[in-house]
């Protein structure tokens, strides 16, 4: 009955490639910096902090700007790049995951970190006298407890993702198949003359994609937590 | 052999700390808290680093700082167990134990996994994970957790002291037993004279961060200059003692050490039955002839070996019977009355019923045959 449009069907692939992407790609450097942020003090740590909250607060626009000074064709680092490899992150959907990985990094980041600050660290240390070195006890301790806060950070991260309109709009501009995910979808279709219908649809479709992520984050974050603790709490 | 030279100044706390001990059986480390007991282990282990000083385990230099080496927690080859068990909650209780093992060259894993877990009897448990267990189980997990890594030497950071009584008494005979059968020397931390006498070989007493006495259980507690540190209601002597065979009727069992017999309430222990009894000062009292028509049992022939009037109106009595030595605390005025000087024979009275069961422990079968008894 509710049969998806090639149009919408495209949108909606595009959405869910370009938030996995941006969320699997940038998981790895927010680990890393949640655990800086986390457990390292030193000089710049407030910068640091500070900088990884940006997107939060700055207007889309103002970052998919600065992405596109950066890595945009002419960009600081985007032009030599394309010199490189003739390629560019200019209008391609690699370019929409990298503006959504950005906007989204400071929900991944702090989900992850208040997850790390409440790691028992004694259990670090009784790790240590278990002959694991550092890596060891990162990987095989520390990792597996902070579990339900990576799954919560990178759920909502990918539903920041998905909703992510400003930057991408201005870094990637909006070229149905390539860069038009659902927002860019549903705004094109409101500025179309009789395209009340088809934002309707679009508005739906987003609402329930918005629903399942967050019940798969529930889902798995009570697994994982249940496999710790004994408890769905 | 043990040798432990270390220093550490902090502006809370300072430890200053070189004892060398033997590598077998159970060393307790002893003292009040704030003593610096935990952290003497911590620095062992190389959670804490030393400012100068020199650690070797067998042979083994762990930390040297004139020639530089620190190894880190992980190289030491020494296993801990913490007061809190520590068990991984995202790991199953099989999992927890082979943690350290899996990360052990197989030809170094000199402790099999089936006999940690059958000594320690957590077979059932194997499937089960840590919020699942008891404390006393998941300390008996922890234990096995930190024996599998085959160490060197097993560090317990006060292990029991979480546990209500009955739990300490279910895992207080597993670590008595690490070092026999598994040949597993033990350091043992505790501010409990129960545990020091229930399992230790050697304490070694902390204060302050320097040790003020070390050496056998028995010489030790018999000290009355470490009364305070050991705590004066419990200040008394340890004896070695042997169940002897026959029975003396009335439900009482008669023990023999070297200074003679001593009659206590029934034990179930097999005659050559190797106790360690405990006989507190103020449960003993002293006659000069031996007491006719007594409730008193037991009247040991002594000599005064000296006379401490320390207190008020108290004396510390230190006793020879036969080469065990025994504390007694009366008055002054009986020391008076008495004429109780170094060198006076006396008999030392000590009645059956204070010797209650958890003053005797059994510390293991003889290997020498039980004694003759005098009355046969």
């Amino acid at each position: 009955m509710f049969a998806l449009s090639p149009v919408e069907l495209e949108a909606l692939g595009l959405s869910l490639k370009v938030g996995l992407w941006a969320v699997v790609g940038s998981l790895p450097l927010g680990l890393f910096v949640a655990w800086v942020l986390a457990r390292c003090r030193f000089p710049g740590h407030g910068v640091l902090n500070a900088v990884v909250h940006l997107p939060l607060v700055l207007p889309p626009v103002v970052v998919g700007y600065v992405l596109l000074l950066v890595l945009g064709r002419n960009g600081v680092l985007g032009a030599p790049l394309h010199e490189w490899l003739g390629w560019s992150f200019a209008f391609t959907w690699e370019g929409a995951a990298v503006a959504s990985a950005v906007v989204a990094f400071p929900l991944l980041v702090r989900s992850i970190r208040l997850s790390l600050e409440l790691v028992d660290r004694r259990l670090e240390t009784a790790a240590r006298t278990l002959g694991a070195g550092r890596l060891d006890v990162f990987w095989n301790v520390t990792v597996p407890l902070v579990l339900p806060g990576i799954v919560t950070g990178a759920v909502l991260a990918f539903a920041r993702s998905i909703g992510e309109f400003g930057a991408t709009i201005t870094f990637v501009s909006n070229i149905p198949g390539v860069t038009q995910t659902l927002p860019l979808a549903l705004y094109t279709a409101v500025q179309t003359p009789g395209g009340d219908a088809i934002a309707l649809r679009l508005v739906v479709i987003s609402c329930v994609l918005a629903f399942g992520a967050l019940a798969a984050s529930e889902i798995l974050s009570r697994h994982v937590r249940r496999r710790i603790m004994g408890s769905g709490a | 052999m043990i040798e432990i030279d270390v220093v550490r100044h902090r502006k809370k706390f300072s430890i200053e700390v070189s004892i060398s001990v033997e590598q077998t059986g159970i060393t307790t480390l002893f003292g009040s808290s704030g003593s610096g007991k935990s952290t003497l282990i911590e620095l062992i282990a190389g959670l804490l680093r030393p400012d100068t000083g020199r650690i070797v385990v067998d042979g083994r230099v762990l930390f040297d700082h004139e020639r530089g080496i620190d190894l880190p927690p992980e190289k030491r080859r020494l296993g801990l167990v913490f007061q809190d068990a520590r068990l991984f909650p995202h790991l199953s209780v099989r999992a927890n134990l082979v943690f350290g093992m899996r990360r052990l060259r197989p030809q170094d894993r000199r402790l099999a996994f089936d006999d940690v877990v059958d000594l320690l009897g957590i077979g059932r448990l194997l499937a089960r994970r840590p919020f699942q267990l008891s404390g006393g189980e998941r300390q008996r997990v922890a234990i096995g957790r930190a024996l599998l890594t085959s160490p060197d030497l097993l560090l317990m950071d006060e292990p029991l002291a979480s546990l209500d009584q009955p739990r300490k008494n279910e895992i207080l005979p597993f670590i008595r037993r690490l070092p026999d059968e598994l040949a597993m020397p033990v350091i043992y931390v505790s501010h409990a004279l129960e545990e020091v006498i229930r399992l230790s070989d050697r304490v070694v007493v902390l204060a302050d961060g320097r040790v003020r006495a070390s050496g056998p259980v028995e010489d030790i507690l018999s000290r009355p200059d470490l009364a305070p540190l050991t705590g004066r209601f419990w200040a008394g002597a340890v004896l070695d003692a042997q169940v002897a065979p026959g029975d003396p009727g009335y439900g009482l069992t008669e023990l023999h050490f070297p200074g003679g017999t001593l009659l206590v309430p029934r034990l179930d222990h097999p005659a050559g039955t190797r106790v360690r009894v405990r006989v507190r000062s103020r449960d003993i009292s002293i006659a000069l002839q031996p007491p006719v028509q007594s409730s008193v049992l037991n009247a040991i022939p002594a000599s005064v070996v000296s006379v401490t009037e320390d207190d008020v109106a108290q004396a510390d009595v230190v006793l020879d019977a036969g080469g065990s030595r025994l504390l007694a605390r009366i008055t002054h005025r009986s020391v008076a009355h008495l004429n109780l000087v170094p060198g006076a024979r006396v008999f030392a009275l000590i009645k059956a019923a204070s010797v209650d069961r958890p003053s005797i422990q059994a510390t293991g079968l003889s290997d020498l045959p039980p004694p003759e008894t005098d009355h046969a």
